[in-house]
């Protein structure tokens, strides 16, 4: 173990964040809660990357009095970076959200069990009914 | 003749004190709750409801008891146990890298290097913009920022086509979309419609600002995008489809979203032609602090938030009722 483990609030706190997140993505049956797993795993992203461009005593990265000095500002790139990341998730959480309802529309359930289960119970039906077309007696 | 009401009915405080007692309800005659939609949409709702309410029980007793055949259940148990293993070992490993990471705040920390030393010195001079990371994503790096508009309008494009719901082609689900919508989101709600009377011209106008100055201050195209795609969602849910429909049609967001996304490729990659290796350009950081300064940064900011408060809205009305 390194030493600034003691220091590192922000970073375990985002680290913490992540595993709570992917533990709902495994865990939970529900298609809404894997996604909001999945959308804290985002958080936890933002954080670490947030807590990454901070520096202490320094100004947030916003001119003040025209001063273009270096050693006033905090690292600007990861609020970049953050901003890049919260469009994508933004993106894509509307689309899975959208793949969800279609899902429900079809299935009636948002249990990823019982959706597969539905599958596998229709696939059976489909090989049933190809099956029986088969049959050379049916032939005409 | 009587031709005035007595003037208890009118005032404030009578209304208030009756409906405290319980023999007045601003909300009666008003909000609509239950639609008087055609019958037949309503028993299509309920068809629907029923064979869910019945696939849902069937499927439960099915998974019920393929949980307690004995492999079912131990591969059950095991991928549960396996799951949370592992996320504890990925947490282990984590923080064992957390830990070897600089101090929180640390000014030597690789990742402040010279990228990040550049962006601050030469940004106001080579940008004009007095907000850092503004000048960063909307100059240095101004096709990322591209990209990310780009990112927006197709995940808009696709939850369009996967939720569509049209109107001329199939009136039936049109109908049962409309039916679904007035059962969960009640119309003429005094209290909303009032708060949204006073909030949206507010949240709007604080959206522009938050826009217009994100060249000078903390904000820019996304946030206030955001912001103004959140005043035009209330007052959708205040008043309903019907007025939002008057300015906010399918057409308009198209057009709105497509020209600014040219105009924001076309002028930057005007600038990149002209102004980049430095070659001479119009296009003029100007006096830092001004509303009309640094270049092309607040008409990118502009066409952002276009996109951005479109993109929102259209994800609202696609999720609520599948079309404008």
């Amino acid at each position: 173990m390194g030493a600034s483990i003691l220091t590192n609030y922000e970073e375990i706190g985002a680290v913490l964040l992540f595993v709570i997140g992917l533990v709902n993505l495994l865990l939970q049956p529900n298609l809404v809660k894997k996604i909001i797993g999945l959308d804290i795993m985002d958080s936890a992203v933002y954080l670490f990357l947030a807590a990454k461009g901070y520096i202490a005593g320094r100004a947030a990265p916003i001119y003040t009095g025209g001063v273009t000095d270096a050693s006033l500002y905090i690292n600007p790139i990861p609020a970049g970076l953050v901003l890049t990341g919260i469009v994508v998730s933004v993106s894509v959480s509307a689309l899975m959200m959208a793949l969800t309802i279609c899902l429900y529309r079809q299935y009636h359930t948002l249990n990823l069990d019982e959706i597969m289960m539905l599958l596998r119970r229709q696939e059976a039906e489909q090989l049933q009914h190809l099956a029986a077309e088969e049959r050379p007696g049916d032939l005409p | 003749m009587e031709k005035h009401r007595p003037k208890t009915e009118y005032s404030r405080r009578e209304r208030f004190t009756r409906w405290c007692v319980g023999e007045y309800d601003p909300s009666a005659e008003r909000l609509e709750t239950r639609a008087p939609a055609d019958e037949a949409a309503r028993l299509e709702l309920q068809r629907l409801q029923e064979y869910a309410a019945n696939a849902d029980r069937g499927i439960h007793h099915e998974l019920y008891e393929l949980g307690l055949r004995r492999r079912v259940g131990l591969f059950t148990r095991f991928y549960r146990v396996a799951a949370v293993l592992f996320a504890l070992f990925l947490a282990g490993v984590l923080l064992l890298t957390v830990s070897y990471l600089p101090r929180f705040g640390d000014v030597s920390a690789p990742e402040n290097n010279e990228v990040a030393r550049r962006y601050i010195e030469k940004g106001l001079e080579e940008t004009g913009a007095v907000n850092i990371v503004a000048g960063m994503i909307l100059d240095y790096r101004a096709f990322d920022t591209f990209g990310e508009s780009c990112v927006l309008f197709v995940a808009a494009c696709c939850v369009l086509f996967l939720l569509r719901v049209d109107g001329q082609e199939d009136p039936r689900s049109q109908a049962l979309e409309d039916m679904s919508d007035r059962f969960f989101e009640p119309r003429h709600d005094a209290i909303l419609q009032m708060s949204a009377r006073l909030l949206v011209p507010v949240i709007t106008v604080f959206g522009i600002y938050v826009v217009l100055n994100g060249h000078l201050s903390p904000g820019g195209g996304f946030s206030g995008g955001a912001i103004i795609g959140s005043g035009l969602i209330l007052y959708l849910t205040a008043f309903g489809f019907a007025r939002t429909g008057r300015f906010m049609t399918e057409k308009l967001v198209k057009i709105l979203t497509v020209s600014a996304l040219s105009f924001y490729c076309a002028a930057k990659s005007y600038s990149f032609y002209t102004g980049a290796n430095h070659l001479s350009s119009f296009i003029t950081p100007g006096t830092p602090g001004a509303i009309l300064s640094a270049g092309l940064i607040v008409y990118l900011n502009i066409c952002v938030g276009i996109v951005v408060a479109c993109t929102i809205y259209s994800f609202y009305v696609m999720f609520r009722k599948g079309g404008f």
